[in-house]
């Protein structure tokens, strides 16, 4: 069971306002879809190993070799707000 | 025939007998997305240097190409149909975008999709869907939808789309192409704005399967960047064309052909498979037993890296930032919350937040730890089947396109048309849908052929040796 | 109730995380550069600004310190690792996520041994240590109207090791930390700065009665800045939760940041969030193994650790504990300790000198013994001389400062400056009967047996040849002459 209260939680986790109509909407939408997945609980997977790659890959590392980083300018010019060399966002409080 | 009609493999021929050029190619490819990109709107944003480049172009194989708006072009804008990543110019090429410009392709633009690829019908963007170009009033499937519908109208030769569950196989049955789901870790992903990292793949999308195997032999290959990309010797796709099937076994998974797939689908399948026996092929039925929980395994561990991939778009380094008129927590959470309200549509926020639910403190157990062990199962059934068979054959979709707006406000029934394509992401396999016919009112139905991992050559040969004794793929779209 | 009472009633629990960048050429996930101190967002890439698209690759390197840090720390290498999400917002992380570890750490179930002031030893037990990426830098400015980001330090591979909760005292955790620093130095992994940020500690405390099975509610005290200010907020901490319990009054979990101007510490203003951050494993990396084979390499390769060498330096140069315990402070020193055992035999004598003079010469200059332009054979030398009574001690600490200084040797410096002991017998002779002549009144108390009377005339005979003569001859003129 879904509730109001669960879909707030998870909306400021997600850091996504919503609206009280979506609210409710993701409530019902959840909740279908979370009863549409329970049916896995059918299946005893206690014996089961998790798949979390497909592939059987290990150990792919890198050297430790320096590539050239991005001129300040060139990594700035994505910024959405920019001042004295940084990337500036709303004031931080601690 | 008009030259953005042909094959790439015809226009090289031509290229080769100086019979045309790249530039010439390329501006018949313009001249059509002139004149019917405004009504199937494959493209939301088209590259200016494309017709210079064409001129220009002294690669081996300069094939106007349309990429899908997640794949990363140096300052090339890419949005992934979502408002939040407006104005965002990558300072770098995705390795498939390094590896066709080596290879002298045309980069044409970037094509339409369901916003961070979530949708299975190119419905879900800001800017608006795209038309099947079969049937202006249908979707063209997705969330590839504007590659394959690029394709399908003959406004670009070649497309790339990407794959996490069927995005680039269900528009290709949709729009009547080529699409292939390569093995996961055979195209590199770097430079793909990733939807579900475990999942997704970029592939081909082409006009028949010879192409198929040309445009992977540039797009695959071990990269550095990518550790999850293959230690794999990539062979030459174009041997693997070969008309004979004599004596290959292909298992019909039974699971596949129960409820919910269309009459007239399931008889063009029935017909594909009679004409590939008559060739010698050999098909019995088989079982993969954990079909029924693909779907809900599938949207739990998308949706869960997705919750998790999709978190960089915040408003803080790139793209959309906005702010609510009234303070409601603090400058900074305010600003975060505003800007994913307004940046996201509304699949990609539910979306984010049934993963985000499914991961979060007391449920990681019950959704995703339990979604990755049925991914186990759901993979060993494939395992089991292709210890004795060289490939499945499935239809690609259970209908044919549907219309705009018919399912957009019942998320789980649009999830259930990804029921014949989500398998293969969850067990990493490589699958191709092939065009292999025509509804009666005229939308053309796919053909999924799926093979062991790495084994790209077997779905290159069968779906050769289908696509040689049937004239489906070349039925052209007239617009 | 008595302060006396109240300590014991109560005992303190104290656990803590150290953060340690590792010096690694290039960051842990891509190849920028891994330094410090450059113009901001100029030590970045797509990869580590988290560009959609971009993805992460392991740094061999990284790997292979942590695994030096798990062996040093005596932990159990894990031989199948993965790395993990950390899902969280906050602008210094570009992602939204950390790559951290989760439940299959680098290393696990290690221990330091730390002294305690008796003589004996206490086992500190590391329950986990683990590799992931640092965030970058935000620039908090009280009176602008943002913050900003510096993502250069984004990407910096860290290790984080935490301890069981087995410090009893702030004195117990500074001793800790001094002797966790000490071995990571040992090890060359990294710069162990904790002004610089490359060595950064936090800490859970909390009090407890004394014998009870639960741990009480504790706090998370971090923004200390150095060792010493981890003590005194630990202390401060431990006041505070006595205070509040004694009042009857509940403590509340939380974190809360020192300050270092008004010596307290405070609770962080920002709403705290529950902590739910949703890990799962990293999809972009592919899981590890760490064979035998390589842990057994790992272990050959290991320097000597701090604690292993105090033990040889005192068995082998007969050298107090003392003395080895302050030599081993720094693993240069030491070494530059035992270079200069090669050439001279006397090691009491080479340790008074590198801990007496050296150290002082060094922490004038502030430099280290890597600075230092004069070899171990040069100090022996200056040793040498003074003890063949070439120089005295005055002038061979004013000789190992004009070598510091220049990087002559001992030979050059005492041309130079006209160091050398006046060995001539007349000219010492000639001193001691001007300074007799002119000291009656002491003269005579010498003859009346008080030795101390000698003392005086000594230093009026050495301040007489500026410094230059011996004073053990002086004595020995002065008697005989008397």
């Amino acid at each position: 069971m879904i509730t109001d209260k669960d879909v707030k939680y998870i909306a400021s986790l997600a850091r996504i306002h919503l609206s009280d109509e979506e609210s409710a909407l993701f409530t019902k939408n959840l909740e279908g879809i979370l009863h549409y997945v329970g049916k896995l609980e059918k299946l005893d997977v206690s014996k089961v190993e998790p798949t979390s790659h497909v592939l059987p890959l290990k150990n792919v590392y890198r050297e430790d070799v320096v590539k050239p980083s991005l001129p300040q300018q060139a990594a700035l010019k994505i910024a959405v707000e920019k001042h004295n060399g940084a990337f500036k966002v709303p004031k931080v409080i601690e | 025939m008009k030259l953005n009609e042909l094959t790439a493999h015809e226009i090289l021929d031509l290229i080769k007998q100086k019979k045309t050029s790249s530039g010439e190619v390329c501006q018949a490819v313009l001249d059509q997305i002139e004149r019917s990109d405004e009504n199937v709107k494959a493209f939301v944003r088209l590259n200016d240097q494309a017709s210079a480049t064409a001129k220009e172009a002294n690669g081996p194989v300069p094939i106007p190409i349309a990429i899908k708006d997640n794949i990363c072009i140096t300052d090339q804008e890419v949005t992934c149909s979502s408002r939040i990543l407006k104005n965002f110019r990558p300072p770098y090429d995705a390795t498939v975008i390094e590896k066709l410009k080596k290879s002298g392709a045309v980069i044409l633009g970037h094509t339409n999709m369901d916003e961070f690829a979530f949708g299975s019908s190119t419905e879900n963007s800001c800017y608006g869907p795209t038309h099947n170009p079969w049937k202006l009033d249908c979707v063209p499937g997705g969330s590839s939808g504007g590659s394959t519908a690029a394709v399908a109208a003959n406004e670009a030769i070649w497309a790339l789309g990407s794959d996490t569950g069927g995005s680039i196989r269900q528009p290709a049955a949709f729009c009547g192409v080529v699409g292939l789901k390569p093995t996961y870790g055979l195209v590199s992903r770097y430079g793909l704005i990733a939807f579900a990292s475990s999942l997704d793949q970029i592939g081909p999308i082409t006009k028949d399967v010879t192409d198929s195997a040309l445009l992977l032999n540039i797009i695959s290959g071990t990269d550095s960047r990518d550790s999850t990309s293959a230690p794999f010797t990539v062979p030459d796709y174009t041997k693997a064309l070969v008309n004979e099937v004599k004596n290959i076994k292909i298992g019909i998974p039974m699971e596949y052909f129960i409820e919910g797939i269309d009459p007239e689908v399931k008889q063009l399948i029935v017909n594909a498979i009679e004409m590939l026996e008559k060739s010698g092929a050999i098909f019995e039925e088989v079982s993969l037993p954990h079909t029924e929980y693909a779907v809900a395994t599938y949207y739990i561990i998308a949706t869960a890296e997705a919750s998790s991939n999709l978190a960089r778009f915040d408003g803080v380094e790139y793209g959309l930032r906005c702010h609510p008129e009234k303070m409601r927590k603090n400058p900074l959470v305010d600003m975060y919350e505003e800007t994913r309200a307004v940046g996201f549509g509304k699949e990609v926020k539910r979306r984010i937040m049934l993963g985000t639910y499914s991961l979060s403190s007391g449920y990681y157990d019950d959704y995703y730890l339990r979604g990755l062990k049925v991914r186990t199962l759901i993979k060993n059934d494939f395992d089991k089947v292709f210890e004795n068979y060289d490939a499945i054959i499935t239809p690609t979709a259970p209908t044919t396109a549907f219309k705009i707006g018919e399912k957009a406000n019942d998320p789980l029934s649009m999830y259930l048309s990804d029921i014949y394509t989500i398998s293969a992401n969850l067990a990493g396999i490589p699958a191709i849908s092939i065009p292999c016919g025509f509804s009666k009112d005229g939308l053309p139905v796919g053909l999924q052929i799926m093979a062991k991992p790495f084994n790209e050559e077997m779905l290159l040969r069968i779906a050769y040796s289908f696509e040689q004794s049937t004239d489906w793929h070349k039925r052209k779209v007239r617009l | 109730m008595s302060q006396t009472t109240t300590e014991k009633k109560y005992e303190t629990v104290i656990g803590l995380e150290v953060h340690l960048q590792l010096n690694t050429a290039t960051k842990i996930f891509c190849g920028c550069a891994n330094v410090f101190g450059r113009d901001p967002n100029s030590q970045t890439c797509p990869v580590c600004l988290g560009l959609p698209g971009t993805l992460p690759v392991l740094n061999k390197k990284a790997l292979e310190h942590a695994i030096k840090v798990a062996l040093a720390l005596n932990c159990k290498v894990n031989p199948y690792i993965k790395f993990d999400r950390k899902n969280y917002f906050y602008p210094d992380i570009p992602k939204g996520y950390q790559i951290s570890q989760f439940d299959l750490p680098i290393a696990s179930d290690g221990y330091l041994m730390i002294p305690l002031a008796d003589g004996a030893f206490k086992r500190i037990g590391i329950k986990r240590a683990h590799l992931e990426e640092d965030a970058g830098k935000l620039i908090h400015d009280a009176h602008a109207t943002g913050s900003l980001v510096d993502y250069n330090r984004t990407g910096t591979p860290l290790i984080e090791i935490v301890t069981d909760p087995d410090l009893r005292s702030a004195q117990e955790a500074f001793d800790y930390l001094h002797i966790l620093k000490l071995t990571l130095q040992y090890l060359n992994v990294s710069d162990c700065d904790m002004e610089k940020g490359s060595l950064r500690c936090d800490a859970n405390i909390s009090i407890r009665e004394m014998g009870a099975p639960n741990l009480g509610t504790k706090a998370e005290v971090k923004n200390m800045n150095s060792f010493r200010a981890v003590k005194l907020a630990l202390e401060f901490e431990e006041n505070r939760h006595r205070t509040i319990v004694e009042s009857g009054e509940r403590i509340i979990q939380e974190t809360r940041l020192w300050n270092e101007e008004k010596a307290m510490t405070f609770a962080m203003r920002s709403k705290e969030e529950a902590h739910d951050y949703r890990y799962f494993p990293e999809p972009d990396l592919v899981p590890f193994t760490v064979d035998q084979s390589v842990i057994d390499h790992v272990r050959q390769s290991l320097p000597e650790l701090p604690q292993q060498k105090l033990k040889r330096l005192t068995d082998q140069y007969k050298i107090s504990e003392y003395d080895a315990a302050v030599i081993i402070q720094d693993p240069d020193i030491a070494n530059f300790f035992e270079e200069c055992t090669k050439h001279y035999a006397e090691t009491k004598k080479i340790c008074n000198w590198i801990n007496g003079a050296l150290f002082q010469e060094l922490n004038a200059r502030k430099m280290t013994i890597k600075d230092l332009k004069i070899t171990p054979q040069d100090l022996t030398t200056l040793i040498k001389k003074v003890e063949e009574g070439v120089l005295n001690n005055l002038t061979g600490k004013d000789t190992l400062k004009f070598m510091i200084d220049s990087g002559k040797s001992t030979e050059e410096i005492i041309q130079e400056k006209g160091l050398a002991q006046e060995s001539d017998d007349s000219v010492l002779e000639k001193i001691v009967d001007e300074i007799i002549a002119a000291n009656d009144k002491v003269v005579a108390q010498v003859k009346e047996g008080k030795d101390s009377a000698i003392g005086f005339l000594v230093g009026q005979a050495m301040r007489k040849c500026q410094g230059k003569g011996n004073p053990k001859k002086f004595g020995e003129i002065i008697r005989r002459r008397i």
